[in-house]
């Protein structure tokens, strides 16, 4: 068994989900008794501190890299050519279920004729995983009978491999091209100091409860002090309070931290989809009715404009 | 211009999902069906950019079984011109259905094909991106802008990062986001002079798409429950829990 991880990079620095692959791509090994090698593709254009650092992950045969100037946005069109390329020395194609992962794999699959299986959450064999549907309200154990598995991976689901203690061989491959279809036409990268939010220890989140972008200073206070990520509901985003990358849920992002805290957040289904396999979740909400209580590991019920002036007090106390 | 726009027919969002009891697959016997809302979205769009002149025809299409036709007829009443239903026995999948698209844009020759990024049942979010593979066409995905130009496309990406920006060359496909637009309801007036509006039928046999499916369903469950949790009484009591008891902080 042989298993291509692609990894999911700036062209700087390899991003933690890829790691989350991998670990998934172990375990498809595992399941099968037997262990799989597995070899990482970095595409991307000067992207060789990517390649060294995918070269250090443990458990890695070969990083194989495209280095060229038409992957440098990581353009579909251009992309899945080279996966296509590559796709008869591999039992499967691993990806982290990211905007990156979703992005790229499915043209791939179409031009190979492949059955994409989508978001996995477990592996049961080498052909069958598990994954959740309508929201996470249902889990599919599903089987796959095309020759070679395209598999997209819920990153939250699967433990990371170790980022050192390998040293793979990097191995060239020949570039595939311009499609000369998209062109890529700028982007805005939200950048900030605290840690990411889908690989954070501990997430606080807001919702339409927050009422305004400049009460999120009260949980970015917390943030701070918690080392935490600040998350939202798709409420806030749409309010305009915070921007489209905070979103957590079915459509947004997809988080598992130890402590997630829901901020005047209702706990509507599709966002409970993003964050209800986190360890240990916290509900604040004047509404002791509100849905999130039932998958709140501790509820306190309270006006938010009380209550976290109080908890960062709290916190500062001892 | 003509702009496809493929609608999925799945559970009302608002409906509480049930897996039944022979974990075969899902309840839907008696269970409210809608329009996929990220397809409404898509309507939406296609009406606003026919609406600002870029379009002559919306048309708007669907796979699956009969009653798929009034997922149509919502898309036909919201002010589509026409629809076309490929009536299915069981519900394709995303590359199936993507094939079968395939077949109805090589007759209809669209500028654009909007989709939705993500049907609320399977949640595959893949229709889409392998359309525009099997097409040979450019795609934009998850969009939440689009300008459109005589021969491009610009469509603003949500990512994971943030945003990002491609122009796209006519024909695209662009699948869209949440944040793209509010679709609006159908009148009354609307949902009569639906009824009236042209439905072409076709069968995949008719359109040389082979749909058997490629995966298996060995079973559908119930998701873990989270044990109930407890109430407290004060922030400084969530702290001290937190800290002493969860031990996560
Ligand atoms: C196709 C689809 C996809 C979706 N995807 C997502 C998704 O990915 N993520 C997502 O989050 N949503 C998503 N939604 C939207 C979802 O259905 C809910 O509408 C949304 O999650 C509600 O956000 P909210 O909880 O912030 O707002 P509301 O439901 O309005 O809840 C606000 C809460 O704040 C509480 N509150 C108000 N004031 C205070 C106060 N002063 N102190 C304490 N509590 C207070 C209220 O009691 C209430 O419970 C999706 C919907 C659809 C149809
Ligand atoms: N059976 C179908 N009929 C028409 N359009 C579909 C169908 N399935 C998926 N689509 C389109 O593809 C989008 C993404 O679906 P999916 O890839 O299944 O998540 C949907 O929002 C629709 O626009």
């Amino acid at each position: 068994m042989s298993i291509l991880v692609i990894a999911e990079h700036d062209n700087q620095e390899l991003k933690p989900a890829t790691y989350n692959a991998i670990g998934a791509a172990l375990q498809i090994g595992l399941s099968a008794g037997e262990g799989a090698e597995v070899d990482v593709l970095v595409v991307g254009s000067d992207c060789k501190p990517v390649a060294e650092a995918a070269a250090a992950a443990d458990g890695i045969r070969t990083v194989r890299v495209a280095d060229s100037a038409e992957y440098a946005n990581f353009i579909a069109e251009n992309v899945a050519p080279l996966i296509v390329n590559l796709v008869s020395e591999y039992t499967h194609i691993l990806v982290p279920a990211t905007t990156f992962g979703k992005n790229i794999l499915p043209r791939a699959a179409a031009l190979l004729d492949v059955q994409q299986i989508s978001d996995i959450s477990s592996v049961v064999s080498d052909d069958t995983f598990i994954r959740p549907i309508y929201a996470g309200n249902a889990m599919a154990t599903v089987k796959s009978s095309d020759s070679v598995k395209l598999v997209t991976v819920r990153t939250t689901s699967f433990e990371a491999s170790a980022d050192s203690g390998g040293s793979a061989a990097i191995e060239a491959l020949d570039a595939t091209g311009d499609a000369g279809l998209s062109v890529f036409d700028g982007a805005e990268i939200s950048s900030s100091e605290r840690p990411e939010l889908t690989s954070a220890d501990i997430v606080i989140s807001g919702g339409r409860g927050m009422q305004s972008g400049e009460n999120f200073a009260m949980l970015e206070r917390i943030a701070d002090k918690l080392g935490a990520a600040v998350g939202a509901s798709r409420a806030a985003v749409d309010a305009g309070y915070v921007p489209n990358d905070y979103q957590v849920g079915q459509t947004g992002k997809v988080v598992a931290p130890n402590l997630y805290i829901a901020v005047g957040i209702s706990g509507a289904i599709q966002h409970l989809a993003g964050m209800k396999d986190s360890k240990v979740i916290v509900a604040i909400n004047k509404d002791d009715e509100a849905p999130i209580f039932q998958v709140a590991d501790y509820g306190l019920v309270a006006d938010l404009f009380e209550a976290i002036p109080e908890f960062e007090a709290a916190l500062d106390n001892d | 211009m003509k702009i496809l726009v493929p609608v999925k027919r799945v559970i009302d969002a608002n409906v509480k999902v049930r897996v039944k009891s022979d974990q075969s697959g899902v309840e839907l016997a008696n269970i409210k069906m809608a329009m996929n809302p990220f397809c409404e979205i898509a309507v939406e769009e296609a009406l606003r950019m026919k609406e600002a002149g870029h379009a002559d025809e919306v048309i708007v299409v669907s796979a699956g079984v009969a009653q798929a036709q009034e997922t149509l007829r919502t898309g036909l009443a919201m002010g589509a011109d026409r629809g076309i239903l490929i009536e299915c026995e069981n519900d394709p999948e995303p590359l199936a259905v993507a094939k079968l698209l395939k077949a109805i844009c090589e007759k209809e020759e669209p500028g654009v094909v909007l989709l939705g990024k993500q049907a609320i049942d399977g949640d595959n979010n893949q229709t889409g991106q392998m359309l525009a593979g099997l097409l040979g066409w450019a795609v934009a995905t998850f969009a939440s802008r689009i300008e459109v130009s005589d021969d491009t496309f610009r469509v603003t990406r949500e990512i994971d990062g943030g945003l990002e920006a491609v122009k796209t060359p006519r024909p695209s496909v662009i699948t869209v986001d949440l944040r793209l637009n509010e679709p609006r309801y159908a009148s009354l007036p609307n949902i009569m002079k639906a009824k009236k509006k042209q439905v072409d039928k076709y069968t995949p046999a008719d359109l040389g798409v082979d749909i058997s499916p490629r995966l298996e369903i060995l079973k559908v469950v119930e998701p873990p429950a989270r044990d109930a949790g407890v109430k407290v009484s004060s922030a400084a009591e969530l702290v001290d829990k937190l800290k002493n008891e969860a031990k996560v902080i």
